[in-house]
C-alpha cells in the first residue's frame, strides 16, 4: 500500500475534534495560579510544568503521526519545519516560524507571535522567573524524544516578560538509534 | 466561533493536572489533591461564566440560572447540553450527560496513566481505580459550583459515575430556596 500523503497543518486542525480556546487557556491558568500558591517555588512550577509537558509529549506524538501522515524526517531542518508548521497548528491552531539556525543545523528557534495559552494573561512582579508556557517546551522535548532524538528546549524570549514574540530554542543533543522491540523470528 | 484548540490540548492538561496533584505532589493525601484540583475548576467555572453571561439580564431564579448552566453553558465547554435534568424541588438538582466527555477519554489503566506513581505504588487496587477516575471528576464538580457561585448561587456539587460513561452531577442548594440577590464574594 502506497503511504498516505502527509497532510497540512491546516487540514489536520480542520478535521479533529476542536475546543474552545477559553476553556483550555483559562484551566492552564488556573492550574499555574494553583501550582505557585502550593509549591511556592517559580523553579519548582517551572519544573512541574516542564514535567507535564513531557508527559503530554510522548502521548501526543501517536496523535500527530497517526493524524498528519507526517513520515521519517529526512534531516532535524524538516523536522523542525514539520514541528513549527504541522505540529503547532494541529494542536494550538497557530503555526510557529523556525528562524536563527545554528551553523551545524543542530539547534534552532521556533518563534511564536500568537498563543492561546497566553490570552488574557498578565504577569504579576512576583512571577518575574516563571516561564508560564513552559508545559509547550515539555510537549516539544517529550514528543521528540519519542521519535528518537534527544533535545534540550529552552526559553529565549517571552512577551510576558516584555519580548516581542515567543521564542524556543529547540537543540539537538543526540540521536538515539532506533531499537526494535520485536525480535525477527516473533 | 471563536478561537479553537485541539480537544487533545485541554485533556491532556487536565490528565496531568490531576496526576500531578494526586502522585506527585498529594500522593498520600487524597483528599487535599482533590480540594486543591476542585479549587482549579472552580475558579475556571467563576471566571468562564462571566464570559458567558455578560450580554444577558440576571437570571431570575435558581431553575432558569440551571437551565442556562444545562444548554448554554455546556454547550460552550462540550458542545451539547445536559441531557437530563431533574430537581426533588427542595434544593436538590441532578443533571446527567450520558456520555461525558471527560470521561470517555480518560484511561484508568494503571500501565498507562501512571507511571510515575507506579515506583510508590506498583499494584493499583479496584479501589485506587475507582479513586483516579473519580479524582478527574473534582474538576468539573468545581467548574459548576464556580459557575453558579458567581451567579450568587452558593451550592454543594458531587458527581456519580456508578454508569459510565454517563455522568450525574448532584446541586445541593441546601436551605437556600429562596433566589437571593446577587452576593458579595466571601
Amino acid at each position: 500500500m502506497a503511504p498516505l500523503a502527509p497532510k497540512t497543518g491546516d487540514a489536520v486542525f480542520a478535521s479533529i475534534d476542536r475546543v474552545n480556546a477559553e476553556l483550555f487557556t483559562l484551566t492552564y491558568g488556573a492550574m499555574v495560579r494553583q501550582l505557585l500558591t502550593d509549591l511556592e517555588e517559580v523553579d519548582e512550577v517551572n519544573k512541574q510544568l516542564d514535567q507535564m509537558g513531557y508527559n503530554i509529549g510522548i502521548r501526543l506524538i501517536d496523535e500527530f503521526l497517526a493524524k498528519s501522515n507526517v513520515s521519517r524526517c529526512v534531516d532535524f531542518k524538516e523536522t523542525a519545519d514539520v514541528i513549527a508548521k504541522v505540529g503547532f497548528k494541529m494542536f494550538l491552531g497557530v503555526a510557529a516560524a523556525v528562524t536563527n539556525w545554528d551553523a551545524e543545523g543542530t539547534s534552532f528557534s521556533l518563534v511564536l507571535e500568537d498563543n492561546p495559552l497566553v490570552d488574557f494573561v498578565e504577569l504579576p512582579d512576583t512571577c518575574q522567573g516563571l516561564h508560564y508556557c513552559n508545559i509547550l517546551s515539555g510537549v516539544i522535548r517529550g514528543a521528540l524524544e519519542m521519535v528518537s532524538m534527544k533535545t534540550e528546549v529552552t526559553w529565549v524570549r517571552d512577551m510576558l516578560h516584555g519580548d516581542d514574540a515567543y521564542e524556543l530554542r529547540v537543540k539537538l543533543l543526540k540521536q538515539v538509534p532506533e531499537e526494535y522491540p520485536y525480535k525477527d523470528d516473533e | 466561533m471563536g478561537r479553537e484548540v485541539a480537544e487533545s490540548c485541554i485533556d491532556g492538561v487536565i490528565i496531568e493536572m490531576v496526576s500531578a496533584y494526586c502522585n506527585r505532589f498529594y500522593g498520600s493525601k487524597p483528599e487535599l489533591a482533590a480540594r486543591r484540583i476542585e479549587a482549579i475548576g472552580y475558579q475556571v467555572g467563576h471566571q468562564l461564566i462571566e464570559r458567558y453571561t455578560m450580554e444577558r439580564p440576571r437570571f431570575s431564579d435558581h431553575l432558569e440560572a440551571i437551565k442556562f448552566i444545562c444548554k448554554d453553558f455546556w454547550s460552550e465547554l462540550f458542545k451539547k447540553h445536559i441531557d437530563n435534568l431533574k430537581t426533588n424541588h427542595r434544593g436538590t438538582f441532578v443533571l446527567q450527560d450520558n456520555k461525558f466527555r471527560w470521561l470517555t477519554r480518560v484511561s484508568i489503566d494503571p500501565s498507562s496513566e501512571n507511571l510515575e506513581a507506579s515506583q510508590d505504588s506498583p499494584v493499583l487496587t479496584p479501589e485506587h481505580k475507582v479513586e483516579v477516575t473519580s479524582m478527574h471528576l473534582y474538576f468539573p464538580c468545581g467548574i459548576i459550583r464556580g459557575a453558579l457561585s458567581n451567579l450568587g448561587i452558593p451550592c454543594a456539587v458531587s458527581a456519580d459515575i456508578s454508569n459510565l460513561p454517563a455522568c450525574k452531577l448532584h446541586l445541593d442548594f441546601g436551605d437556600n430556596k429562596n433566589f437571593p440577590p446577587r452576593m458579595l464574594p466571601e
